[in-house]
């Protein structure tokens, strides 16, 4: 706060379009603002790893499960011992990298996308329903969040995948769990000051039931803090997944998910460190984007979230 | 008062100019402000909100707000030596030992985390260092002489304990730990119950008379202005459009301003009538007039004060008024 | 106060119990809930042992009964790999753990809280954009994978660190930077909003015309009035530290309470697994009500109430 000595601002230089702005949007006066706010790069990412996870099939080498004993543990093919039929090298069992990985990206964004739905979708049913009819169910419903909220869900996903079995199903149940109680308690907010405004009143006025108001007038308009929550929270989803594949209690091999490649890559770290190694740079990569592209989307739809 | 106390400019401030640089213009918050202050006495700056009467206290002080806000132009002298030109370390060492302010709400002033005793123990150590014990029986007696009653146990208090009353004295007992020579006070007693008020203001009479400090006192209230005030200031967007004695300005107010200003206190004496209110708004700080500021509220608005801004007329002794349309004496 | 934490303490023991209720649920659930218990060699008497001692055949009511006056009793099932008591092996293990978690902490502070306060008093400049590139890097980056990549460089490249197992010094510094690093970026965050926020306060204008210098200002009387909502992000840290230790103790082969759980995942050790989740609940209520309650002491608003 305190003033120093400097004379009166002159113009503002524009500044050099760099890569680090394409990453880190900011405050960029003059005629870049526009196209400088938004974050190309994590942008450009997401958007490969999604062709990549939709058009796996027509883009992977080879198949993700196809073993070939002879060529395995092939370095990476810049390295030395690489050959060009192998981009990323193989792995322990001879299975391609690069395929795995491909395949790997459909897996993660499939049980992210429905693990998102559901989780995504209880989390905003609850926090309606909490908000709008208040009481004891609201008291009912916002213990079990709080609940929730203590207990580390991973612990109950492992639970579930000991005593469900290992399995898609499973996995998406799991990660659901993760996910419900914070949207539950950021859309209650949300609701409970819509409640107060004058459409809702006319609404009751008109004789409308709760259930029609909950479903045509509130739910609208918390649908822009869901689709934010929902960027925000797919970084979470994908490391859950990741997390949940590494210890075991993911999608059960032959299924290359991302998690799943570190963990049996892990033994062979010492001769084989790409094995282990690359797909975590894929998960970092795409979270990593996820995150900024989800902080830019709640600054321009909600900045209220900010301190989420 | 000791006589021999009174009399010396302690500060003098000359043509100041603090803008606010933003985005969409410059907000000219304080432009051209001139007044001088001298030893043990009380000089108001009234205005209403937003004229700038704070922004020109931080200016004071170098405590500009971030974003924006630069002081531009402009000298303030205290003790003779320009204190705008002063490093951002020597003006750290000025703060608290030569000059001081105390805040409007005593609410938000003092940090919730630490004890009365600690805060208090900043401010005297500035002064002398020495070991605890004499610096707390120091804390002690600083805030007896604030009227604190039982102060040994309010040291170990933490703010939240203390009424509004009792904070904004310990406030002010911060504010002259290290002896400054000027005390801004910026509208202390705004925040304060009607009934508080009156005892505050006693005190920062009392303790002016002890220390003999020149007080800055800025308000909205005419009425604070009159039972605290030897000389007032009377500030209008970003200027000072009239300045003299108290008794002066109250029985002969000579800009159409101060007139309206005290015309608008609602007399607790005499019939009951409509209350008067002045007319219009301010001028946008960011977009002002070249002539008189006051000119588009003004009953006595003449061609000349819209083309050109009033040259400052002395209508009295000591008292100056900024209007085409005063007699000069 | 008194009445705070007594009621704190009912809270918790409330959702143990809901977590303990669940937990029972899903293991009978599924059918066939002597098979989860028992290894696969197990013999029919064995299952008809098991069936008696829990009331398997019994209303799911009275089964529950049972648990519960077991679980107050501190058996918690045998586990079936182990073939020990699981609560036993839990408590063993469970010092391990316990030892990593404050340096973990310790690394989020040290680095987390001072990236915060160089953020806020930044705020928008390159110093914000870079440490707020290091918080968002913190999250992003799998844990696992960054504790294989770092047995990878120190230990296999270099040399320098041991890769595993418990030890002396030089065996902590891995594990204890793998588990700490996500804690950086939320210390980060939530001191420099913290800070930001505190910055705007009167009473650090007070701190300035006081004449103090820069520094004091931030660091005493900013930074400590920031620090009391940091403090109540502790109780969530200490339970992602719990769950995040499951995967630091398997990428190190730590033998603590986590790569008990990993163990006990992989090996499809139910008994054991059911009881290391109760065990954990209850250590991290535990820890949360401690956090809770140093949160009262230090806001001298809550202790003096």
């Amino acid at each position: 706060m305190a003033i120093a000595e400097r004379p009166p601002p002159t113009e503002a230089v524009t500044p050099r379009l760099s890569l680090w702005r394409l990453v880190w949007p900011a405050r960029v006066p003059g005629r870049f603002r526009r196209t400088a706010r938004v974050p190309w790069i994590p942008i450009a990412i997401i958007v490969v790893i999604v062709i990549m996870a939709v058009f796996a099939p027509l883009l992977a080498p080879y198949s993700p499960i196809d073993q070939t004993l002879r060529d395995k543990l092939l370095p990476p093919a810049w390295m030395a011992g690489g050959s060009d039929k192998y981009f990323l090298g193989t792995d322990a069992f001879g299975r391609d990298i690069l395929s795995r990985l491909i395949y790997g990206a459909r897996v993660s964004l499939l049980v992210a996308l429905l693990a998102l739905t559901a989780g995504g979708g209880v989390g905003l049913a609850v926090g309606i329903v909490a908000g709008y009819v208040g009481g004891a169910v609201d008291s009912i419903l916002m213990r079990l969040v709080d609940a929730a909220f203590t207990f580390p869900a991973i612990l109950f996903a492992l639970l579930l995948a000991v005593t469900m079995g290992q399995g898609f199903g499973t996995l998406v149940i799991a990660i659901s769990l993760l996910l419900w109680a914070s949207f539950a308690r950021v859309i209650r907010g949300e609701v409970l000051s819509l409640r107060q405004r004058d459409f809702v009143a006319l609404a009751r006025v008109r004789g409308c039931s709760a259930l029609r108001i909950m479903v045509t007038h509130i739910l609208p308009n918390v649908l822009n803090t869901f689709m934010v929550l929902v960027t925000l929270n797919i970084g979470v989803v994908i490391i859950a997944e990741a997390t949940l594949s590494f210890l075991g209690a993911g999608i059960p091999p032959p299924t290359p998910t991302w998690g799943l490649m570190i963990s049996e890559g892990r033994g062979r770290i010492a001769e084989a460190w790409w094995v282990a190694l690359i797909p975590g740079i894929a998960i970092t990569l795409m979270v990593l984007s996820v995150n900024l592209f989800g902080d830019w989307m709640r600054d321009r739809l909600d900045p209220r979230l900010r301190q989420l | 008062m000791k006589p021999d106390m009174r009399g010396e400019t302690v500060l003098e401030v000359r043509d100041l100019h603090t803008h606010f640089f933003l985005r969409r213009g410059v907000v000219k918050a304080v432009d051209g402000v001139s007044f001088s202050l001298r030893r043990g006495e009380v000089l108001g700056l009234v205005g209403e909100s937003g004229c700038g009467k704070s922004l020109t206290a931080l200016s004071l002080m170098r405590l500009l707000p971030k974003g924006g806000a630069q002081t531009i132009k402009g000298e303030v002298l205290l003790n003779g030596e320009n204190i705008l030109k002063r490093t951002p370390a020597e003006m750290r060492e000025i703060r608290g030992r030569r000059i001081s302010m105390v805040l409007q709400d005593p609410q938000t002033s003092l940090n919730p985390v630490f004890s009365i005793g600690d805060q208090l123990r900043e401010a005297i150590e500035r002064r002398k260092r020495a070991p605890n014990v004499e610096v707390m029986k120091e804390a002690v007696a600083a805030l007896r002489r604030v009227d604190i009653a039982a102060p040994e146990q309010r040291i170990g208090q933490y703010p939240h304990q203390l009424s509004g009353g009792m904070k904004q004295r310990v406030v002010g007992a911060i504010a002259i730990s290290g002896e400054p020579g000027v005390l801004i006070a910026d509208e202390p007693t705004t925040a304060l119950d009607v009934t508080i008020q009156l005892q505050y203001l006693k005190l920062l009479k009392r303790l002016q008379a002890e220390t003999g400090m020149a007080i800055l006192f800025i308000t909205h209230d005419f009425g604070v202005v009159g039972r605290m005030c030897d000389r007032v200031a009377v500030m209008y967007a970003g200027r000072i459009v009239e300045c003299g004695p108290v008794r002066q300005i109250f029985e002969a107010p000579q800009h159409p301003y101060t007139r309206a200003l005290i015309a608008s206190v609602p007399k607790m004496t005499g019939p009951v009538g409509r209350l008067t209110t002045i007319e219009g708004q301010p001028p946008s700080l960011m977009d002002l007039p070249v002539g008189c500021r006051f000119a588009s509220r003004c009953p006595l608005v003449e061609q000349r004060c819209l083309d050109a801004y009033p040259a400052e007329v002395r209508v009295g002794d000591a008292h100056t008024a900024d209007c085409w349309k005063v007699t000069p004496a | 106060m008194k009445r705070y934490i007594a009621r704190r303490l009912m809270q918790g023991v409330i959702l143990l119990f809901m977590v303990a209720t669940i937990v029972f649920f899903l293991g009978r659930l599924t059918g066939n809930p002597v098979d989860l218990m028992l290894p696969e060699d197990a013999t029919a008497e064995d299952r008809a042992a098991l069936t008696q001692t829990l009331g398997l055949d019994g209303p799911i009511l009275d089964q529950y009964a049972i648990f519960v006056g077991k679980a107050m009793h501190g058996d918690l099932g045998m586990s079936i790999r182990m073939k020990q008591p699981a609560a036993e092996a839990f408590f063993d293990r469970l010092p391990n753990t316990l030892v990593l978690i404050p340096w973990a902490i310790l690394l989020g502070m040290i680095l987390g809280i001072p990236l915060g306060v160089v953020a806020a008093v930044n705020r928008g400049g390159m110093l914000d954009r870079a440490a707020g590139t290091v918080a968002v890097l913190g999250v992003a980056m799998p844990s696992f994978w960054l504790g294989v990549l770092l047995i990878f460089v120190f230990s296999v490249e270099l040399g320098w660190l041991p890769s595993g197992r418990m030890g002396g010094p030089s065996h902590y510094i891995l594990p204890v930077i793998t588990l700490g690093t996500f804690l950086v970026a939320g210390f980060m965050r939530i001191t420099r909003s913290a800070m930001l926020e505190v910055m705007e306060s009167e009473f650090v204008k007070l701190a300035r015309i006081k004449g103090l210098s820069e520094a004091t200002v931030i660091w005493k009387h900013c930074l400590r009035n920031a620090l009391i909502p940091v403090l109540t992000l502790w109780g969530v840290f200490v339970g992602n530290l719990i769950t995040g230790a499951i995967v630091t103790e398997t990428v190190f082969a730590w033998p603590g309470i986590g790569r008990l759980t990993y163990e006990a995942v992989i090996y499809r050790d139910f008994p054991l697994l059911q009881a290391v989740i109760i065990l954990k609940s209850i250590l991290i209520l535990s820890i949360n009500l401690g956090v809770d309650i140093l949160y009262a002491y230090v806001d001298p608003r809550i202790r003096l109430a």
